[in-house]
């Protein structure tokens, strides 16, 4: 950004020393469209400095401590429910695939089929834990896609 | 929603040193401190990014959430804040990129913005009080249209009042980006004003 943008800048947010602000006043009084400039940028100042952010009801506040521990509960509870999930149906599956293994009716290729999703949901399962492990113990934040 | 700074930061910072010592080792109610004392300010920074209130009392729980998940890896010599923000911005950006939130924003007004000492004046002219809401409306949609970047340091230097070397140190960038930013976003609101009369 060249100087006298960057003075303009300083000059809106009282940043601005008395030199620069010198040095800043003969840049404008010499360019009558940088003096065109400085005002629309004066007009925009004053308005944004009338406008403030809406205030919420006090009850948030009130609440807010709390809201924030229940996520963080909420957390947890998700977490034990999909171990849960992954638990009961894992045994469930176990249990079907030996029943499917154990039936001398069923042919040897539904079987294989069987034994192969098995294996393979294990195996994804243990790859997408093991991801979300190192990741979360390494960097808590890269969940938060840019 | 303006943090004191001269005067009071010393003792704050010594203060929070011992906070986050004990933060860090579980301790809910040196957490719950922290919570209090930067609460309004992070809702308020969230409002200005998101522009909605249910949204940034939303995203502003989830980051202090966030961080009190991961408290073990809180670090006493750093500015508590500085790290809230950081997670609470990605949370934002990531919100206002999201596909559904684009499409409600384009059918709100934006109820975020106020100016209380202006609504009283104009309340008792019908015409004033139109006049001025229709301004702030759009002076809210031009700030929402605004680039993250550009938005940001407005919302940092207008709404939370922070120096240009404050930002620069939150946002990790030199003070001539923060300054060249600035300088981007109200270049683009100048045009809606004098669109506007």
């Amino acid at each position: 950004m060249d100087r006298t943008r960057e003075l303009m800048m300083r000059a809106l947010d009282d940043e601005i020393s008395a030199s620069e602000n010198m040095e800043l006043q003969a840049m404008l009084n010499a360019n009558e469209q940088l003096r065109a400039e400085w005002e629309s940028l004066t007009q925009v100042k004053r308005t944004t400095a009338d406008l403030e952010l809406a205030k919420p009801p006090d009850e948030l506040w009130e609440e807010y401590m709390d809201s924030v521990y229940r996520r963080v509960e909420r957390g947890i509870g998700w977490i034990l429910l999909s171990v849960g999930a992954v638990v009961v149906f894992s045994y469930a599956l176990w249990q079907l695939v030996r029943e499917l293994i154990g039936d001398a009716m069923i042919p040897w290729y539904v079987k294989g089929g069987a034994v192969a999703l098995l294996v393979g949901i294990v195996i994804l399962a243990v790859s997408v834990i093991r991801e979300k492990y190192f990741v979360f113990k390494d960097d808590p934040y890269r969940d938060v896609h840019r | 929603m303006h943090v004191s700074r001269d005067g009071t930061e010393c003792c704050q910072r010594s203060d929070e040193f011992e906070l986050l010592l004990r933060a860090r080792r579980g301790d809910r109610s040196a957490f719950g401190t922290l919570i209090t004392r930067y609460m309004r300010r992070a809702y308020y920074v969230a409002l200005g990014l998101v522009g909605s209130h249910d949204d940034a009392q939303d995203l502003s729980q989830e980051a202090f959430a966030r961080v009190y998940r991961n408290h073990e890896s809180l670090d006493p010599e750093k500015s508590f804040y500085g790290l809230l923000y950081q997670v609470l911005r990605r949370l934002c950006f990531n919100h206002l990129r999201d596909a559904k939130t684009r499409k409600s924003r384009l059918e709100e007004k934006a109820h975020w913005l106020t100016d209380e000492a202006r609504d009283r004046a104009a309340l008792s002219d019908p015409v004033k009080r139109s006049e001025w809401s229709e301004l702030k409306t759009k002076m809210g949609k031009a700030i929402e249209a605004l680039s993250e970047h550009e938005r940001e340091v407005l919302v940092l230097k207008e709404f939370d009042g922070l120096k240009y070397r404050e930002i620069g140190e939150l946002l990790e960038i030199p003070i001539g980006t923060v300054m060249s930013r600035l300088y981007s976003a109200r270049k683009a609101l100048a045009t809606l004003l004098e669109e506007i009369h």
